[in-house]
């Protein structure tokens, strides 16, 4: 054992909780594995493991146009959140660290408050509101309600970089002759740019996996691929939706890859 | 730059405040800079959040006629069906919460024992599922669970049993799938606080004496025990407004309160008991979360800064 | 000569600066005068003001009210970038994803100096603090000492009016920040830039300044050149925080000072009637063994404590007649030796009129 936790407890004393640890976390990790798997399975039967295996459940997953606009539909939208999310949760971020206003603490509650609002109420209140301006089924009304999911982890994401950056850093750019904004884009972005990705990548991965609030405000020609998963699972369990699980599953691990990626960058 | 006109006493200012209004200005300015930037951010927010909420909560507090009443509140202790929504959502929280603390406890304290290369790869079992689809967790466990699924195939080829056990679509179904989602948000925040303890304490404990178990018992685990609370109030206030697995693994059998709240406005347009619905739940989220931090000083929502 | 900065080294003149942070008042009511080109250093313990009126110099912290006039030029409410303020950090805040040379160029570079003329000067100011041929390296190859010479460079190259330091030399161990005192010192006697310097360590201040101000609580108590600063201390603090003192009380009256019932003998005229304290630097006093020798030297009788050895010298803790403590210290001479004095000997101690020197009992 490291040195970091070096107790005079063997590795043998600690079977039990290793082997109850192991337990938890094949519960945690089994399903998708499962899912991965079954989507590879020849037969429409749900088998495990499976006894053919082929590609037809992809087929039939990219051979949709149903599939394919919605999968269109949700790119564009996470792509847009992505975007608009990192622009406007940096400049916040950025602003909060520099405690120049007071009510600073009270700022930061209202941005982050979509992590602790019940995701039902945005939904519902969301769509309320846009069939007053208009807004429901469409592309932008998507982003908006999206970025102001993506927004909190954007903040928090960007503003760790800023605590464990050093601030002094800008200041002695400042005073080498280079104003706020030059500093903060030579000298304090090359520096958190890891932050602002990763930021980036998990607004894209709240944005694409987003359901609730999407069921409420996405249909017809906007429809998101996960308000159609959701209406399709309620009818039936249709294995194409194991093959689109897989392309998730395999999204998440190379956005959280590239986000793991930057974040050693540093 | 010349401001010395602004060291002239000007009303109510005294005379040695020297450059006072000036300096003011700046400071002025400087604040009106980062509200330019923190605006475009809490514009949305209160557009998209605060200002339909509100809208809602207006809406709560009229009946069918438009006349103000509280009926849509009154409602929640008249209706035999508002009830048991209540009393499912709460004993589905519970247990789900109870189920994460026993899963979730020992895991983490095996991350935080390991050394630090073997916890980052375990790690990444917490971190994947954390962020993966709830849809696609969801479907995998309804491949699993159902009637016809792996566990039923499996247990009745073996002969174990004869008839297939129901564990979708039921209230067991919904608390495994919740479980499975709502475990990172319970062991997350208790690693954190877990890493944080001071093994020089735990040395400590033992040099004096303890053994290993008393040493976890009275030492360790009560070190561990904000982390702890703060994963599990996220976690129970989490499953007080949870939609997804309910509405899907529940079979229509198990309504909880936020599948009641898309039912009220979706299907029955009742958008004045739906709303009293929310601006509960909301009530409700914000007490247990306000009590945390009054409790112990720290926000329980820190889960999401640290991965 | 490029970076030369004594014709254009420019006085400082700080006046009216208060700060508050809420209710907390950091800095009230200071003022202070630079002369152009001199090495003057802030001195004080952590709290007192210094760095925040450092910051309020560099344009970081905004004071509440006050004047800060470079070379007749207001500055008070200037953006940081328009100073023209070279300012090195306690941690050097070296940019650690630019190499060497484009740290030092990075000033030039916000004033649109030409490649060429970019080139010379990072090379002359690589030069000035011996790095040259260093240019290329990454920050990270750069020892404690070398990252201190690049964050200097950085400071100067852009030939700044004025150039502040906080606490630069901290982070290095004890003989390169020795060493880096003297270098220091030399470089501002070539440029005859007007610096202010801010530190918590006495000796730095001493060893490197023109005048060091001392500061308190947000106030400074006194403004001298070190050798003023260490004989004549003014207040009880400089002279308790200055140096080692033990503090005798003494009483003025009718124009002469006493100690109990001795008249002291001073060069100095008496204080205004009433309590004060003299100071009574270890190594201003000695052991007297005559009583009848002395003459223009005032005797204390006290009683040996402890005598502690320390190789070179000795230090020797007595208690006066009033309980007071104060403490002796001489070098190891054979003749001292012989005469050392052993713990509970009664003893007299002498110190020279011209040494004695009064602060205010607060």
């Amino acid at each position: 054992m490291s040195m970091e936790n070096a107790l005079p407890i063997s590795h043998r004393q600690r079977l039990w909780l290793y082997a109850l640890g192991g337990l938890v976390m094949l519960f945690l990790i089994a399903p998708s594995l499962i899912i991965v798997i079954m989507s590879f399975s020849g037969s429409s039967l749900l088998e495990f493991p499976p006894q053919e295996w082929s590609l037809r459940w992809y087929e039939s997953y990219f051979g949709s146009l149903e599939w394919r606009d919605a999968t269109v539909v949700s790119v564009k939208v996470a792509v847009m959140t992505a975007i608009v999310a990192t622009l406007l949760g940096t400049a916040a971020a950025y602003a909060i660290n520099a405690r120049t206003l007071r009510l600073t603490g009270s700022i930061n509650a209202l941005l982050t408050a979509s992590l602790i609002i019940p995701v039902i109420l945005i939904g519902i209140g969301t769509f309320f509101l846009y069939a007053r301006i208009g807004l429901n089924n469409t592309l932008t009304g998507l982003v908006i309600a999206h970025t102001v999911q993506a927004l909190p982890l954007v903040v928090l994401t960007v503003l760790s970089g800023l605590r464990s950056y050093d601030m002094n850093q800008e200041m002695v750019a400042r005073s080498l002759g280079a104003g706020r904004f030059s500093a903060f884009f030579q000298v304090t972005m090359p520096q958190i740019r890891f932050s602002i990705v990763s930021g980036a990548l998990f607004a894209f991965i709240t944005s694409f996996d987003e359901v609730v609030v999407s069921l409420f405000i996405s249909g017809g020609e906007t429809t998101t691929l996960t308000r159609r998963m959701f209406n399709a699972l309620r009818d039936q369990i249709d294995p194409t939706i194991a093959a689109i699980s897989t392309c998730l599953i395999v999204l998440s691990i190379v956005l959280l890859s590239a986000a793991q990626l930057f974040g050693r960058g540093r | 730059m010349s401001i010395a006109s602004a060291s002239l006493n000007h009303a109510g200012r005294p005379d040695h405040a020297l450059n006072g209004d000036a300096l003011n200005a700046d400071a002025r300015r400087e604040a009106r800079g980062m509200l330019a930037l923190l605006s475009p951010g809490l514009f949305l927010v209160f557009a998209v959040i605060i200002v339909p909420i509100g809208w809602l909560f207006w809406l709560s507090l009229f009946d069918e006629n438009g006349q103000l009443s509280a009926a849509n509140y009154a409602r929640f202790f008249e209706q035999a069906s508002y009830i048991k929504t209540f009393v499912t959502t709460f004993r589905v929280a519970f247990t789900v919460t109870g189920a994460c603390v026993l899963l979730g406890y020992p895991l983490a304290y095996m991350l935080s024992q390991l050394p630090r290369r073997a916890a980052s790869i375990c790690l990444i079992f917490v971190i994947l599922p954390f962020w993966t689809s709830v849809l696609v967790r969801t479907y995998a466990w309804l491949v699993i669970l159902q009637r016809k699924g792996l566990v039923n195939t499996w247990l009745m080829d073996l002969g174990v049993i004869g008839q297939p056990l129901p564990l979708a679509n039921n209230f067991a179904g919904v608390v495994i799938g919740m479980t499975h989602i709502m475990l990172p948000f319970l062991v997350l925040p208790l690693y954190a606080s877990m890493k944080t303890i001071d093994v020089d304490c735990l040395r400590a404990s033992m040099n004096l004496g303890a053994s290993p178990a008393a040493t976890f018992r009275q030492i360790f685990f009560p070190l561990s025990l904000p982390g702890l609370a703060s994963g599990l109030v996220i976690v129970f206030v989490l499953c007080l407004g949870f939609f997804v697995t309910p509405a899907l693994m529940g079979g229509g059998k198990v309504i909880m309160w936020a599948m009641r709240m898309e039912q009220t406005t979706s299907l029955y347009s009742n958008w004045g008991a739906g709303a009293a619905l929310g601006v509960v739940l909301l009530a409700v989220t914000l007490a247990l979360l306000g009590l945390f931090h009054w409790l112990l000083g720290t926000r329980a929502t820190g889960v999401w800064s640290q991965r | 000569m490029l970076l030369s900065l004594a014709q254009s080294a420019l006085p400082i003149g700080i006046s009216g600066i208060e700060k508050r942070f809420g209710a907390v008042s950091i800095l009230s009511d200071l003022s202070l005068d630079v002369v152009a080109g001199e090495f003057l250093t802030l001195l004080g313990p952590s709290g007192s003001g210094k760095t925040t009126l450092l910051m309020i110099l560099a344009g970081f912290v905004r004071a509440n009210a006050g004047s800060i006039k470079v070379g007749g030029e207001e500055i008070i409410t200037m953006p940081p970038h328009k100073r023209n303020i070279g300012m090195v950090f306690q941690n050097y805040a070296l940019f650690p994803h630019m190499n060497v040379f484009h740290n030092i160029a990075f000033p030039l570079k916000q004033r649109r100096v030409s490649a060429a003329e970019t080139a010379g000067r990072v090379e002359r100011a690589l030069d000035l603090v011996q790095l040259n041929g260093l240019g290329e390296r990454r920050v990270d190859q750069l020892s404690g000492g070398q990252r201190q010479r690049v964050a200097l460079a950085r400071a100067i190259v852009f030939e700044p009016r004025i150039v502040l330091m906080d606490e630069p030399l901290s982070a290095l161990d004890k003989s390169l920040r020795e060493h880096m005192q003297i270098e220091l010192r030399n470089l501002h006697r070539r440029l005859g830039m007007t610096t202010v310097y801010v530190t918590h360590d006495q000796r730095e201040a001493i060893t490197m300044s023109d005048r060091i101000a001392v500061m308190n609580a947000g106030r400074i108590e006194q403004i001298d050149q070190p050798e003023v600063l260490y004989a004549r201390p003014r207040t009880k603090f400089v002279a308790g925080f200055i140096g080692e003192s033990s503090f005798v009380p003494v009483e003025s009256r009718n124009g002469s000072v006493w100690y109990e019932d001795r008249k002291l003998r001073m060069t100095t005229a008496a204080p205004s009637a009433g309590r004060h304290l003299m100071v009574v630097r270890p190594e201003k006093l000695r052991l007297v063994a005559d009583a009848d020798e002395a003459g223009g030297v005032n005797l204390l009788p006290a009683t040996v404590g402890d005598v502690i050895y320390q190789g070179d010298s000795f230090v020797c803790y007595a208690t006066l007649k009033d309980g007071r403590q104060v403490t002796l210290r001489d070098y190891c001479r054979s003749d001292v030796l012989a005469k050392l004095p052993a713990p509970g000997e009664p003893i007299t101690l002498g110190i020279d009129a011209q040494d004695v020197v009064l602060v205010a009992d607060q």
